[in-house]
């Protein structure tokens, strides 16, 4: 692969329209295809009716209401899980073919990725909202601040986007989309489930609460917890932070390394 | 449009280019030129390489060893002068399902950069181009296979590409959708652009390219007009067309005298066919012995040997299994 100042140039002119395009294209088929509004939609929806009316009797959560505690939780998990369409949608563009057209169009390289995620992070905007209306009608409330009242859900959208990187990452690698839809899910179960999304980590195993207490997932929920219930939020937040870049600067190179090694 | 070559020199030159996948040597040393304003067919089987030539000219993919220049610029090192001047169609490229036809071509047009009027322009033009108004509101998804590839092409051809390049244009069509699709190919060719056509019917090379390149295991085995290959293939055939059946076997024996090998017989067309060198005084030999036989005949004439003929002659093997077998995998 031979990068001249040439191509740089093209790149950083042509990258945030050639994106807004991409993301439009993807914009367009969510809303044409009714499979994948109802797994981004009614799925995150369920989760929070079953786990709120289900489980939310049978674990303890102290003095805290149980859905005050599982709405941030499920908030983290819902984006995780919706991040996975991201390497499934760039697995179906390879296998059919419409990558190699973008490819021979003097686009911006970046550009098949990043609208992705752009798009796929507008459709966690959408989710992240909706749960949130129904965490609001089965009785959650907000206890803290304004201020973190409106930055936890704006972090579960920043932590979603950054599991997108990772999800294109398989995408690009993988050549079929079932292919990238398990090779996620086989990581972001455990991921999702040791971790402090459903229950407190101290109701684990000792050896499996020190994996779930240093999980990205963990950190990042309890900083939402802790901007939504107005309790201690700076540690996990700064930790969660600390996370997404670390993610973001491994994977962002990697998945644009992969696309366009895709042959 | 300013470019790296003047105006008489070859458009795309290709120059002893190798590109394997693993043990596979997929192009083994390839090297050809095309003229501006010419149709180069690049004619093979399944799996001959024609593919990953397209490939490696459209900047999708780097070569192992050699060069390649579109308009005077190297496919790798330039790409970003060589993709604003081509066009892919064909088996390599694809069509969005969920856009509709004026969506597709929007998109396209908006990542040439053209700017919002333009694009919405030149996506109504193409439309009306190809026969797709009536549907360019309609998702892709809903499509013939004829109305995809020739929305493909329609994309293909977004940016006005000086060399335009059809991978299989036609391959998966049915008859009717293949003719239809060779008219706007001749279309296109009349209006000037440069086409790199590859195929592995034998008929689409002969009907639409000025010069023919036969490929096989990566490899450049013969090159011509479609009358030089078929040259190549031994001369000319005399073929005649009986109007009665009964008269098959008389005319065989005189086919079998006046020609230079045994005659084909063919009951179900009626027809009986010789290879013969110096076809015209044959051809007169011929009509006088069946006059004096009292011979009835519908059709009599010279006819060159098909390019299935020529393949077979070339690389001892045919070049292809029926051509109603949908072809897959790279090519």
């Amino acid at each position: 692969m031979v990068v001249s100042m040439d191509a740089l140039r093209a790149e950083a002119r042509h990258a945030p329209g050639d994106i807004l395009q991409l993301w439009k294209r993807n914009m367009l088929a969510y809303r044409r295809q009714p499979e994948l509004m109802v797994f981004s939609t009614i799925q995150p929806v369920m989760f929070v009716l079953l786990f709120a009316f289900v489980f939310g009797g049978a674990i303890p959560t102290g003095p805290v209401e149980y859905i005050d505690f599982l709405l941030p939780g499920i908030l983290a998990q819902s984006v995780l899980f919706g991040s996975t369409q991201t390497g499934v949608g760039l697995a179906v563009d390879v296998t059919s073919g419409m990558i190699d057209r973008y490819r021979t169009l003097p686009m911006a390289r970046s550009a098949v990725v990043a609208g992705r995620i752009l798009a796929d992070t507008t459709r966690n905007v959408f989710v992240v909202g909706l749960m949130l209306g129904v965490g609001f009608l089965i009785g959650f409330r907000y206890h803290g601040t304004v201020a973190g009242a409106i930055a936890m859900p704006f972090v579960a959208v920043l932590f979603g986007q950054t599991f997108c990187w990772i999800s294109a990452a398989i995408g690009t690698s993988v050549r079929r989309a079932e292919t990238a839809q398990v090779a996620s899910f086989v990581w972001l179960f455990p991921l999702v489930f040791v971790s402090s999304v459903f229950v407190p980590v101290e109701t684990m195993p000792d050896w499996l609460e020190v994996v779930a207490e240093n999980s990205p997932v963990t950190q990042t929920v309890n900083a939402m917890r802790g901007l939504a219930l107005g309790t201690d939020f700076w540690e996990p937040l700064v930790k969660a932070l600390a996370w997404m870049a670390g993610i973001m600067a491994v994977f962002v190179p990697l998945a644009v390394w992969r696309y366009r090694s895709i042959q | 449009m300013a470019d790296g070559s003047n105006g008489s020199s070859p458009i795309v030159v290709v120059r002893d280019v190798h590109k394997s996948f693993g043990d596979v040597h997929a192009l083994a040393g390839v090297s050809l030129e095309i003229e501006r304003g010419t149709v180069l067919g690049l004619l093979g089987p399944n799996g001959a390489g024609k593919t990953t030539l397209v490939r490696v000219l459209t900047t999708l993919l780097d070569p192992d060893e050699g060069s390649a220049t579109v308009a005077g610029y190297d496919v790798r090192r330039e790409r970003t002068r060589v993709r604003p001047l081509i066009g892919l169609a064909g088996q390599s490229a694809a069509v969005d399902d969920t856009l509709t036809g004026r969506e597709n071509l929007e998109m396209v047009a908006n990542l040439y950069h053209m700017g919002r009027a333009t694009a919405a322009a030149r996506a109504g033009e193409l439309l009306a181009r190809f026969d797709l108004v009536e549907a360019a509101e309609r998702q892709a998804r809903t499509y013939s296979g004829g109305m995809r590839r020739r929305l493909d092409l329609a994309a293909s051809l977004v940016a006005d590409p000086e060399v335009l390049f059809l991978d299989e244009p036609t391959t998966g069509l049915d008859p009717q959708a293949r003719l239809e699709l060779w008219a706007v190919i001749r279309e296109l060719v009349a209006t000037g652009t440069t086409v790199l056509l590859t195929t592995q019917y034998l008929e689409e090379a002969d009907q639409l390219a000025d010069e023919i390149v036969v490929i096989d295991h990566g490899r450049i085995i013969a090159q011509g007009t479609a009358s030089e290959l078929k040259a190549r293939s031994g001369g000319e055939h005399l073929t005649v067309r009986v109007s009665d059946l009964a008269a098959l076997e008389e005319v065989r024996q005189v086919l079998e005298a006046e020609g230079d090998g045994p005659p084909t017989v063919d009951d179900a067309t009626g027809t009986v066919s010789v290879a013969v060198s110096n076809g015209p005084a044959r051809l007169a030999g011929v009509v006088r012995r069946l006059d004096e036989a009292e011979v009835s005949i519908a059709d009599i004439g010279l006819r060159q040997p098909t390019l299935d003929e020529v393949f077979l002659s070339l690389t001892g093997h045919r070049a292809e299994s029926e051509p109603a077998d949908a072809p897959t995998g790279a090519g």
